[in-house]
């Protein structure tokens, strides 16, 4: 009788002989005698070539007594980390968009370990059918405590009972993802008898419909028997499904939105290289050939201020400076426990060779827009280097041998109307005393990369840049 | 333009893009969420599909399921997120499924701060998880790189039917230098020979690491075993610079050979001969050429953000007891002085 239940073999959506499983008895599951997931299998394979999807399906293993359910399942088939089934699922489900996802998954993998991929995949209205097994037990690994087992119920480590005090609660997961918008199918039903095992073989199918239908997130919980574990004859396990556990995990339909939702079709991935360059605007094959110039001695810059002070759209303009005239050119923007603290900090090396270490401790140039930058980085210059700072800072001793050039930038911005250009104006300032070997064109041209969406605003800004050069000149010469 | 300045970052997408890679699963954090950005900006662009996940379990876990499907997924992460996407990984490794991970490497242990380090630098070559498996690991040292290691990490993830990691740091992932795009674009075909699409041309198959049987696990870990010899005969790779008459060499590798190559310029022109040996594959290590090297009497200085992590694979490769250690870390990066003055030391 016992070996008799067992057999599956031959039925429809399930290989007719399990030779992945191999040993004597090759139409005979692994599953102990009056096990639910048995049934359960046959359920799913009968719905899927009922619906004509088979061949699209692809099946997810859990880690728990169904590890094995692929050496049943007639369809495409990955096992998953424990846990991990609805995550996975999710994973096969976006690349592929026609697949016919199916996540299986016990109360232990579902519940527990894999509670957070459960509920978000939910949540995000997958594409999936998810077949949850609610045997209250962890069956694999010699019956222990699980998410759903009932308040008093004995385990392997519950030896006097799961105590609510101690354990909480059975958890209802059909409840719970009632709770969220996006799932569009969630139901719950038994496998304790023929009576239930019908009305159980109707919600398979729907659920799988819907896949068929590509209509989103469907999640089936079952009342599954574990005889084994729960040491009870199958008379016994079937009352004590219909009585207690039923009493605790309602079987009903919770949900079905499927009649008014849309199918979720996405389309196909575009791999045109045409398309590739069009979204990184490499419209022409044209390249900025780096030039090797063995004669151009490296110029470490070091560029700081206050977040908001353009520090950045600086140094990308100097980057682009120094790459449009054929220079090797790396920039590196400065952790530092400072870094959420208002101040931001930047490397930007120019040279006529391959660039060694993208950070510059001692600077050629410092390029200063407040008076901590001017501070903590004044110290590091190299001797004959060149501080540039917005005279707004104040009055600065510069140490031995290094030229200083204050200009108000600031003020020159706001003047020219334009209060955020301050970083235009010292990129003048930069242009005219920095000595970084690169032309006013290559200063200017800078502009039509870092203002390539406002292009309205370069004239002002290459009048700004002019006018913070002239301020530079007359600071020199004081 | 085909060229441009870019972040170190944005070019890893630049370059996953252009290899085919069609599938992202990302969870923020730094130095590598510029990553998450840029795939969330462009994969939908193309149609390619791009999933923030609760977590980097979750995300790894995905990629799995994508990569089952046969498709070329990207997923990248540091510290803390890589050491929960080790499951995942060593579930890629055990099932034979191709999928490129980037770690922008922070500095640790446990939170640690979002400094650059290398310190996970065991996590990636060592293999991680649990089990006898191995990553292939590939570590640039430029944006440049960033871009064409993605592309050549799909090509050897595919090749092999192997996890394949690139090994950068935050320093690697914020810079910012010029990139020369891709010439080509490359149309991916699925393998229908393993991948679980769902059509009745892969039906057949199953993706799974779990075997009963002693035997059996045995004879698949055997065959693991004999790919990663595989890709250490076809595939090490790595970059000298001025070692053919080095009495010093610096061996590093990603943002270290950087620093490290600045300092052999400054002690040639002291007239003190060093080199640098930078390997580019660090698993499989390229052995081979240092231990050549170390045959003709060279010294050797490991220079590395970590407390000599690579310097075992150097005593490994070279059968020198005393390899020199160059280190730094909890977020700060070499000194060039640090390094000077032990090659002084040597010489
Ligand atoms: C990360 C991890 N932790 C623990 C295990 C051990 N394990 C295997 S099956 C299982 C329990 C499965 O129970 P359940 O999901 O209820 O399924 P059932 O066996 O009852 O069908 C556990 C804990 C594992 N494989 N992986």
């Amino acid at each position: 009788m016992a070996v008799k239940e067992r057999v599956i073999g031959g039925h429809p959506g399930l290989y007719a002989e399990f030779l992945r499983k191999g040993g004597i008895a090759p139409t005979a599951t692994h599953y102990c005698a009056g096990c639910g997931h048995g049934i359960l299998h046959k359920l799913i394979g009968e719905a899927i070539v009922d619906l004509g999807i088979q061949d699209r399906c692809v099946f997810l293993s859990p880690v728990g007594c169904a590890v094995f359910a692929y050496y049943y399942l007639d369809c495409g088939n990955i096992q998953a980390a424990h846990g991990r089934a609805s995550a996975v699922a999710t994973g096969v489900s976006r690349a592929e968009d026609n697949a016919i996802v199916i996540s299986y998954q016990g109360d232990g993998d579902l519940a527990s370990i894999g509670l957070n991929e459960t509920v978000q995949a939910a949540n995000r209205g997958e594409k999936m059918t998810v077949f949850f097994i609610n045997n209250i037990v962890y069956g694999m690994t010699g019956g222990q405590m699980a998410p759903t087992t009932l308040i008093g119920e004995v385990t392997a480590t519950t030896p006097s009972g799961r105590d609510p005090a101690e354990q909480g609660y059975p958890i209802h997961m059909c409840e719970l993802l009632d709770t969220l918008d996006a799932p569009i199918f969630i139901e719950r039903f038994s496998l304790s008898d023929i009576d239930h095992i019908r009305k159980a073989r109707r919600a398979v199918h729907k659920a799988m419909e819907i896949q068929r239908d590509k209509k989103g997130y469907a999640f089936v919980e079952v009342l599954s028997p574990c005889p084994t574990i729960l040491r009870m004859d199958a008379k016994t396990v079937e009352e004590f499904i219909n009585q207690p556990m039923e009493k605790e995990f309602p079987v009903k339909r919770f949900r079905d939105r499927s009649a008014e939702s849309k199918p979720i079709i996405r389309p196909d991935s575009n791999f045109s290289k045409e398309s590739l360059d069009n979204i990184f605007g490499c419209t022409t094959s044209e390249c900025i050939e780096i030039i090797d110039d063995h004669n151009f001695k490296a110029k470490g810059v070091k560029i700081a201020g206050f977040g908001g002070q353009g520090v950045l759209s600086m140094v990308l303009a100097l980057a682009q400076a120094a790459f449009g005239s054929g220079r090797y050119v790396s920039y590196y923007p400065d952790y530092g426990p400072e870094q959420r603290g208002g101040t931001s900090n930047c490397s930007v090396i120019i040279s006529g060779e391959a660039i060694g270490s993208p950070v510059v401790d001692q600077p050629d140039v410092l390029v200063a827009f407040n008076k901590p930058s001017l501070e903590k980085f004044g110290p590091s210059i190299k001797k004959g280097g060149i501080i540039i700072y917005d005279s707004q800072a104040g009055h600065y001793k510069a140490p031995e041998g290094v030229i200083v050039i204050s200009i108000p930038a600031a003020k020159i911005a706001t003047d020219m109307g334009v209060q955020q250009a301050a970083n235009t104006a010292m990129f003048g300032a930069l242009m005219e005393t920095g000595n970084l070997g690169l032309s006013r064109e290559a200063y200017s041209n800078a502009f039509k990369v870092t203002f390539a969406k406002k292009p309205q605003l370069i004239p002002l800004n290459l009048a700004i840049l002019d006018a913070g050069a002239e301020a530079a000149r007359k600071s020199l010469v004081n | 333009m085909a060229t441009q300045l870019v972040a170190g970052n944005m070019a890893v997408i630049i370059g996953a893009l252009y290899a085919g890679c069609d599938c992202f699963f990302g969870y923020p954090i730094t130095p590598a969420s510029e990553i998450l950005h840029e795939a969330s900006r462009y994969f939908p662009k193309l149609s390619r599909k791009f999933v923030q996940a609760e977590s980097e379990e979750a995300a790894i876990n995905m990629a799995y399921g994508a990569a089952s499907a046969g498709h070329r997924v990207l997923a990248a992460s540091s510290g803390p997120g890589m050491s929960l996407k080790q499951e995942g990984i060593t579930y890629l490794a055990g099932s034979e499924i191709p999928c490129v991970i980037v770690d922008i490497q922070r500095a640790g242990p446990g939170l640690g701060n979002i400094g650059p380090e290398q310190s996970d630098y065991n996590q990636a070559c060592k293999g991680g998880g649990h089990g006898s498996y191995k990553n292939i690991v590939l570590a640039p040292n430029s944006v440049q790189e960033m871009c064409d290691f993605a592309m050549e990490a799909f090509k050897l993830a595919f090749k092999y039917r192997n996890p394949a990691i690139i090994l950068a740091d935050g320093v690697l992932g914020h810079m910012v230098e010029p990139l020369r795009f891709p010439q080509k674009a490359v149309v991916p075909e699925i393998d229908i020979s393993w991948a679980v699409n769902g059509n009745a041309a892969t039906k057949g198959n199953v993706l799974t690491s779990i075997f009963l049987n002693f035997d059996e696990l045995e004879r698949h870990n055997l065959k693991l075993q004999e790919k990663y010899l595989k890709i250490g005969d076809n595939e090490t790779a790595f970059e000298e610079y001025k070692v053919d008459d080095a009495d010093v060499v610096l061996v590093a590798y990603g943002i270290s050979s950087r620093i490290a190559k600045t300092a052999v310029d400054i002690a040639r022109s002291r007239g003190i001969k060093t080199g640098l040996y930078r390997p580019i594959t660090i698993y499989p290590f390229p052995d081979k050429r240092l231990s050549e090297l170390a045959g003709r009497g060279c010294r050797f200085i490991s220079v590395e953000m970590s407390n000599g992590q690579m310097r075992d694979d150097i005593r490994l490769a070279t059968g020198c007891a005393i390899v020199e250690l160059v280190c730094r870390y909890g977020g700060n990066l070499m000194q060039i002085d640090q390094i000077m003055q032990k090659i002084r030391e040597l010489t």
